[in-house]
C-alpha cells in the first residue's frame, strides 16, 4: 500500500531537496485564505489540500486567478464544501498566480528493473497524450540531466517562446538533480509528479507536486 | 540485488585451442552434424574431435564413445554439446577430466521447459561453475570467433572477418547480422548467441569484447534482462572502453506501471530503457539494419570530431534529400566556407551548386570527384562527408555490357573506363577518410540493386559499408556524433 502527502508537505519535501517550488500558505478557513491572499499580492490560486487528494484538477478542486478577498472567500468556501469524507483533514492552500506559456512535467518512479529514475518532458493537463518525456536513472550527474533534457523531441519549446526567454536548462538540470538526490535520500518515495513544472522568465517552478510514500 | 557473478574467463570459448563436438550425429539434418560440419568446413586450424554413443566416423574422421575416450594428450578447450539434457551433467564432468575449460551447450529442455528444465538448468550452472567450466547457452545456436577460424554454430552463415563482436539473446538475429555482414562485406571479430544465458549473459559477453583487440564495437539484442540495474551499471563500464549498439525486443509490449502518477503512467518499458542507454553511453537502434549498419559506421569510419557535413553528389535531387534528412537529424549541413567555394571553383565550371550539397551538376571531368572529395575532407570546417552517385556510370556500362551492342561498335572502352572510375571513386573516399581522420560515407541504392556494380563493389574492396540510402548513411552519422558529443562530455565532467 501507498499513501500520498498532500500538496504543500509534498512541495516542502521537493524543496527541501532542491526543487523550485512556488510558495503557499495553508488555511483554515475562508477569512484566513483572504488574509493569506492579501499578503501573497492578487491575483491567487486557491486549491483544497489534505493527505488524500491525489487528482485536485480531475476533481476541480483548483480555483485559478482569484484577483480580489472576497473572490478568495468565495472560491475557499467552495473548496471546502467540496470536501468528501474521506480526504480527511482538509485545508485551502493559497499561492501565487505564476504566468508561463510553458508547463512541463517533472517526476520520479521506481521502475522494477532498473530502480528509481526521475523524468522530465512536457506537462499540463495532455502529458500523457504528448509523451514527449525523458527518464534517467538514478543517480544521475548534470551531463545525464542535461542529455535527457536534450533527447526531448520537441526543443522548440525549450527555446524563446511568445515574449518568453529561453529555458534555463541548468535550471531544468537541477530539478532533475534535486529529484535524484530525494530518490537517495528518501526510500519510502515511490513517487513523484510535479505537474506542471511552469516556466516563469525561462525558470522552472513547480505549482503542484504529489509525493507517493510506501506504506 | 543480486551479486554479480565471478568473472568468468571467455578466452576458452572464443579462442580455444582444440574443440570436440559432443553428440556429433551421423545425420546431415541435425544438429549434432550441422556443427561438427561447420567447424570443418570453416578450417578451424586446432584439433577437432566428436563423440557418439555409436563411434564409427564422420566427415572422414574417427568419432569417439565419450569425451573421456579421445586419444591422450587431445588438446581441447571447447566441447560444443548437442546431447540432450539428461546425458549434460556427466558430459561436463568428462570434459572437466580432459580439461576442456568452456562449453557451448546447445541441447534444449532446460530453462524455456517448464519447471523441470528450469531445474536441470540450474543444476547445470552449479556443476559447471563446481568444474571451473565457461557455460555457454544453454539453447543457444553457437559461436562464431572468425580470427579463430572458428566456426561452431548449427546455423549459417559464416561471416567475414572485421571488428565488430556480436552478443544475441536471439540466436537467429546473430545469423540476421552475420547475414549483412556477408552482403556488405563489413565483418564480425566474435558473434554468439547466448541462448538462455543460464551463467553467462549479454554483459559477460560484452566486458569480455571490451577487452578483447580484435573487436572495435559491440553489437547486442537484448529482451528480458534479469537485472537491469547491474546490466546498466555493466553496460557503462563496456561503452566506456567501445562503443556498444543496442537493439531491444519487447520493449513496446506492457511495461506501464499500474500507478496514481503520472511518471508512473509514462514509464514505460520503452522510455526506461532509452534512459538507460543513454546514460549509459550505448547507442539504442531501432532495427537490426540500423544495429548493424551503425555498429559498421563505428567498425570500419573514423570518430567525428563535430556535426558538421558535407554532401557531395553528382545530381540535385540525392543532395536536397540528404540535405532535409541532415536538417531532421542533430547533425548540421555546413554552410560552405568561403575559401572552400573559391577551391572548389578551381575545379569545377560555374554551374555547380556553389553551396552545401556539393552538386556537381553533371560538371564533372576525370579527375573532379577525388579532387574535389580531397579538398572537401581536409578543410577544417568539415567534420564528415556523405557522399552520393558512385555507380551511376558503372550502372550504364553495365547496359552497354548487356545489350546487343558489345563487344563491338567501340563500346569496351567505355565500359571499362566507367568501372575503373567509380573504382577510383570508392578508393579515394576511403583514402580521403583515413587521411583526414573524418568519416565519408557513401551512399547508393546499387549497394543491393546492383552488388556487383563497380562502385559499390570497391567500397566492399576497401573494407568500408556502401550505404543503402543517403537517410541511413545519416541516421549512422547521427549515432556517431551522439556518441563522440556523450564521450567529450564524460571527459569534460
Amino acid at each position: 500500500m501507498t499513501r500520498t502527502l498532500a500538496e504543500d508537505e509534498s512541495s516542502a519535501l521537493l524543496a527541501a531537496h532542491g526543487v523550485p517550488v512556488a510558495p503557499a500558505t495553508r488555511a483554515d478557513g475562508p477569512d484566513a485564505a483572504a488574509a493569506a491572499a492579501e499578503t501573497i499580492g492578487y491575483p491567487v490560486v486557491a486549491k483544497l489540500v489534505g493527505d488524500a487528494i491525489a487528482h485536485k484538477t480531475e476533481r476541480g478542486l483548483v480555483r485559478l486567478g482569484l484577483r480580489d478577498a472576497d473572490a478568495v472567500r468565495a472560491a475557499a468556501t467552495e473548496l471546502l464544501a467540496a470536501a468528501r469524507p474521506d480526504d480527511g483533514e482538509v485545508a485551502v492552500l493559497v499561492a501565487p498566480m505564476l504566468r508561463g506559456t510553458r508547463e512541463l512535467v517533472a517526476g520520479l518512479v521506481r521502475d522494477p528493473q532498473f530502480g528509481p529514475c526521475v523524468m522530465i518532458g512536457f506537462g499540463g493537463v495532455l502529458t500523457e497524450a504528448v509523451a514527449d518525456v525523458a527518464f534517467v536513472p538514478v543517480p544521475l550527474d548534470a551531463v545525464d540531466a542535461a542529455e535527457a533534457i536534450e533527447s526531448l523531441s520537441t526543443q522548440a519549446l525549450l527555446g524563446p517562446v511568445r515574449g518568453e526567454p529561453p529555458v534555463d536548462r541548468d535550471a531544468l538540470a537541477a530539478v532533475l538533480l534535486g529529484l535524484g538526490a530525494l530518490a537517495e535520500a528518501r526510500p519510502d518515495v515511490v513517487a513523484v509528479d510535479v505537474n506542471p513544472l511552469i516556466v516563469v522568465d525561462g525558470r522552472p517552478v513547480a505549482v503542484d507536486a504529489l509525493v507517493e510514500l510506501d506504506g | 540485488m543480486s551479486e554479480p557473478r565471478p568473472r568468468t574467463d571467455l578466452t576458452p570459448l572464443f579462442e580455444p585451442r582444440g574443440v570436440v563436438v559432443v553428440g556429433a550425429s551421423s545425420h546431415p539434418g541435425k544438429f549434432g552434424f550441422v556443427a561438427l560440419h561447420n567447424i570443418r568446413a570453416a578450417g578451424f586450424p586446432g584439433e577437432v574431435y566428436a563423440t557418439n554413443r555409436d563411434g564409427g566416423e564422420l566427415l572422414g574422421a574417427p568419432v569417439y564413445p565419450s569425451v573421456d575416450d579421445l586419444p591422450d594428450g587431445a588438446v581441447v578447450d571447447l566441447a560444443f554439446v548437442c546431447t540432450p539434457a539428461g546425458a549434460n551433467p556427466e558430459v561436463l564432468r568428462s570434459c572437466a577430466r580432459r580439461g576442456v575449460r568452456a562449453a557451448f551447450i546447445a541441447s534444449a529442455g532446460y530453462g524455456e521447459a517448464g519447471e523441470e528444465g528450469i531445474s536441470a538448468q540450474a543444476e547445470l550452472v552449479a556443476l559447471a561453475d563446481e568444474l571451473g567450466i565457461a557455460l555457454a547457452g544453454p539453447n543457444g545456436q553457437g559461436v562464431v570467433s572468425t580470427p579463430a577460424s572458428l566456426c561452431a554454430q548449427i546455423v549459417a552463415p559464416n561471416p567475414p572477418r572485421g571488428n565488430i563482436g556480436i552478443a544475441s539473446q536471439s540466436g537467429n538475429f546473430v545469423s540476421s547480422f552475420m547475414n549483412l555482414a556477408v552482403a556488405s562485406g563489413v565483418g564480425i571479430s566474435r558473434a554468439v548467441s547466448a541462448g538462455n544465458a543460464a551463467a553467462v549473459g549479454i554483459a559477460d559477453y560484452l566486458e569480455w569484447f571490451a577487452s578483447d583487440p580484435e573487436t572495435t564495437v559491440a553489437l547486442a539484442y537484448v529482451e528480458g534482462l534479469t537485472d537491469g540495474r547491474r546490466f546498466a551499471e555493466r553496460l557503462r563500464a563496456v561503452t566506456e572502453r567501445i562503443p556498444v549498439v543496442l537493439v531491444k525486443g519487447g520493449a513496446t509490449a506492457g511495461g506501464q506501471r499500474a500507478a496514481a502518477s503520472h511518471t508512473g503512467a509514462l514509464a514505460s518499458d520503452d522510455r526506461v530503457f532509452d534512459g538507460v542507454c543513454r546514460q549509459a553511453g550505448a547507442v539504442r537502434a531501432a532495427s537490426i539494419e540500423e544495429a548493424f549498419e551503425t555498429a559498421a559506421t563505428f567498425a570500419t569510419q573514423p570518430r567525428l570530431a563535430g556535426n558538421r557535413i558535407a554532401v557531395l553528389t553528382t545530381a540535385g535531387g540525392w543532395g536536397v534529400v540528404t540535405a532535409d534528412a541532415i536538417h531532421r537529424s542533430d547533425l548540421e549541413l555546413l554552410a560552405l566556407p568561403d575559401d572552400l567555394r573559391a577551391a572548389i571553383d578551381e575545379k569545377l565550371p560555374p554551374r555547380w551548386s556553389r553551396n552545401n550539397p556539393i552538386d556537381f551538376a553533371g560538371a564533372e571531368t576525370r579527375d573532379t570527384i577525388p579532387e574535389v572529395l580531397d579538398l572537401v575532407t581536409a578543410h577544417p570546417a568539415v567534420d564528415g562527408v556523405v557522399m552520393l552517385g558512385l555507380g551511376i556510370q558503372s550502372n550504364q556500362a553495365r547496359l552497354m555490357r548487356g545489350g546487343a551492342f558489345y563487344p563491338d561498335h567501340g563500346l569496351e572502352r567505355i565500359v571499362a573506363y566507367h568501372e575503373r572510375q567509380d573504382g577510383r571513386f570508392a578508393r579515394a573516399a576511403a583514402e580521403a577518410s583515413t587521411r583526414t581522420g573524418k568519416p565519408v560515407l557513401i551512399a547508393t541504392e546499387l549497394a543491393y540493386a546492383d552488388p556487383d556494380n563497380a562502385g559499390p563493389r570497391a567500397v566492399r574492396e576497401t573494407g568500408r559499408l556502401c550505404y543503402l540510402s543517403s537517410e541511413r548513411a545519416v541516421r549512422a552519422l547521427e549515432h556517431l556524433w551522439h556518441d563522440a558529443r556523450h564521450r567529450a562530455r564524460r571527459a569534460g565532467s
